[in-house]
């Protein structure tokens, strides 16, 4: 019998049985909840006198609304104020654990999820947002959910879903300087397109992926969704064991023992039956920039933007062309930019304030740019500070904020205005995403934002490196 | 389950929005994701690409009277893709969008339709691409989508659609809202829950 992926043994131990519909009831064994997604998940438990089946599995925190220099009580945006109130209720009334604005353990649900523990190989994990494949760098199925599904996990601590393929996506040899794993993603959607992974969960593996560190194998599980892949894992090794140990909710002594006998025996097998797989080269990959409105729409830094016609679809390379104002055949470099951002749940953890934070230091960041550092999670912020990269940041011209989402959807005050141009480190391009229907956004990595800011333009960050 | 419809057919007229990789922050911007409850999201799908800054309507299918209450939604490749929220679907739905038809839907867009009752099926490209001329010449076509025999038809033209049988299953039985079957099994989840080392904390 061929070998089994890790997606096939954890599926398998966390079947519950198949539904009349034929999908699987899978149970979740980590349920992590925010204010954007679940207050009518919640009033629909209650409409039905339902309780949450598993509280102890289930952990609440604010990201999404949080604003990130005043956060005084009670928010100056009413709407603000009341979502977040009904989920303080709503955990109050039920009984979840949650990480509010004065907890140590506030942050963006992705990244304080890996910070505490919570999220292990082996396990698998919901939440209603569509970068929950970010835990998958564990080796954890982690799928992103809607509103009716949470109500579903809440009340159920189960989900009724169809298996997928796996896609085996392999990156070998090694990325050059300057090149970060938010180059690996980009690339990698830029290949396969933003479609190209339904009905797949992506494996990420090589030489490349190997070699990363568990924030790094964040960055590029993050973004699987925005290649139409629903789950992204990378299979666990030492890395992440030596990256657990210790951790708040990761088991001690003779436990963790057990639990890293475990986490192996989970991995792929290395004679494992893959569906697909697609090999690239690490030095193939540019530090990589987004010139259009989905982030399939990419090219390398040093290259020029593509025609319409190299697409299949010619029609949604115009449409991109026509919000964002630019030429098919212009150079990537130079384009000019009026606002940075570092952060979000794709680059706002301490390796991606490092990165950044090394391009600026010593630095200023140009007038005409309005600069902003927001860490992903609270904690990421006190570390940050003990390392002393706020100073920097400042000192360069960038504004040091509080933790949360921030620009990356723009549901706090953090926006972008009328036309302006953001370098982001986040995750969409898509027109609005930041807070302005006119407004436009270039994906690309913290180094490489935060070299596009001091220069008010595109530039190419292995200039700096 | 009998107090959940079993959706098998979709009838009336239709409204065509045209382009790939449509998005969920264009059919609902992220600040109407601050309402904590879905029940106006039917003011807001297309907001920012219906009207204008200063409120004024702008040229879009949803806003023009040629189409207004159609209950079937005509779309291209990769509707849906991006964010999770079911404020998407529920904004379609709650703007009388009874049946979405597409050459295909990103994953969770799909999921998220099927779980409130709102079919999202698949026909191909160039059937799309004849729906979508049909309505634009005709606005007051009639069309009916049948999840039994998967078609659907208008005049004398029937066309095949697609979609997951387990999504089908879930709406012709009336499986769609699954809370209560999924609940109905609590002991079995509680077994396999049990079985699971991080359950117990490896304590064995
Ligand atoms: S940082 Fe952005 S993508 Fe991540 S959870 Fe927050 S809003 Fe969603």
């Amino acid at each position: 019998m061929a070998g089994r992926t890790l997606y096939d043994k954890i599926w398998e131990s966390h079947s519950v049985g198949i539904l009349p519909t034929g999908q699987t009831q899978l149970f979740i064994g980590l349920h992590l909840i925010h204010e954007i997604t679940t207050a009518p998940a919640f009033d629909m438990l209650r409409e039905n006198g339902m309780d949450v089946a598993f509280r102890d599995r289930t952990f609440a925190t604010v990201d999404h609304i949080v604003p990130t220099d005043v956060r005084q009580r009670p928010f100056l945006d009413r709407e603000a104020e009341e979502l977040i109130q009904a989920l303080e209720n709503n955990v109050n009334q039920f009984g979840v654990e949650f990480f509010g604005l004065d907890s140590v353990n506030q942050g963006i649900v992705h990244v304080i999820g890996p910070q505490l523990g919570l999220t292990q190989p082996g396990m698998t994990l919901a939440c209603g947002d569509s970068h929950t494949s970010t835990h998958g760098a564990f080796g954890t199925l982690a799928f992103g959910i809607g509103t009716s599904q949470v109500r579903d996990v809440l009340a159920t601590q189960t989900l009724a879903m169809d298996k997928l393929k796996v896609r085996r996506i392999n990156i070998n040899g090694e990325l050059g300087t300057g090149v970060y794993p938010k180059d690996v993603i980009l690339y990698i959607i830029r290949r396969l397109g933003v479609a190209g992974g339904k009905g797949f969960a992506y494996e990420y593996g090589g030489a490349v992926i190997d070699k990363m560190n568990m924030e790094e194998r964040m960055t590029v599980c993050n973004m699987s969704i925005e290649g139409g892949a629903l789950v992204g894992y990378v299979n666990p090794d030492q890395t992440t064991f030596d990256y657990l140990k210790g951790r708040p909710h990761v088991p001690k002594g003779d436990a963790f023992d057990r639990a890293v006998d475990y986490w192996k025996s989970v991995a792929s097998d290395a004679d494992a039956k893959y569906d697909d797989l697609v090999h690239y080269q690490g030095k193939e990959i540019e530090p990589t920039v987004t010139w259009g409105i989905n982030p399939g729409q990419s090219v390398g830094v040093s290259e020029k933007l593509p025609k319409p016609e190299e697409f299949a679809d010619p029609d949604g390379a115009k449409k991109a062309y026509e919000h964002m104002g630019w030429q098919p055949g212009a150079p990537m470099l130079g384009t000019p930019i009026n606002v940075a951002f570092i952060g979000s749940c794709t680059n706002g953890r301490l390796a991606d304030l490092r990165a950044a934070a090394k391009i600026a230091k010593g630095r200023k960041v140009n007038p005409a740019v309005r600069a902003l550092v927001v860490p992903g999670s609270t904690e990421v912020k006190r570390l940050a500070e003990r390392e002393g990269l706020h100073e920097i940041f400042q000192a360069a011209g960038f504004q040091w904020r509080e933790a949360g989402c921030s620009m990356c959807l723009a549901m706090n005050p953090d926006k972008l205005n009328g036309r302006e141009i953001c370098a982001s480190s986040s995750n969409r391009n898509f027109i609005g995403r930041q807070g302005s229907p006119q407004g436009r956004t270039m994906l690309m990595s913290p180094a490489m934002v935060a070299a596009a800011a001091l220069n008010g333009k595109v530039v190419d960050v292995r200039e700096y490196v | 389950m009998a107090d959940i419809a079993e959706i098998t057919k979709i009838s009336g007229t239709a409204v065509p929005i045209r382009g790939n990789d449509i998005d969920t922050d264009r059919i609902i911007p992220a600040r109407y994701l601050k309402e904590p409850t879905f029940a106006r999201m039917g003011d807001y799908p297309f907001f920012d690409e219906r009207f204008d800054s200063a409120g004024k309507k702008k040229d879009h299918p949803f806003n023009d009277p040629e189409y207004k209450g159609a209950s079937i939604l005509f779309v291209n490749k990769n509707f849906g893709c991006g964010s999770s929220r079911e404020h998407a679907p529920q904004a379609l739905y709650r703007f009388g969008i009874k049946a979405i038809v597409g050459e295909s839907f990103a994953a969770i867009f799909a999921g998220n339709c099927t779980m409130m009752g709102l079919p999202a099926v698949v026909v191909a490209a160039k059937d799309i691409e004849q729906l979508m001329k049909s309505v634009e010449d005709f606005p007051q076509t009639e069309y009916s989508v049948d999840l039994e025999n998967k078609t659907i038809s208008y005049g004398s033209q029937k066309i095949a659609i697609d979609l997951p049988e387990t999504y089908r299953t879930a709406l012709t039985k009336g499986f769609w809202d699954s809370t209560a079957l999924l609940r109905s099994n609590l002991e079995q989840v509680k077994r396999t829950a049990a079985k699971l080392p991080y359950m117990t904390g490896f304590t064995s």
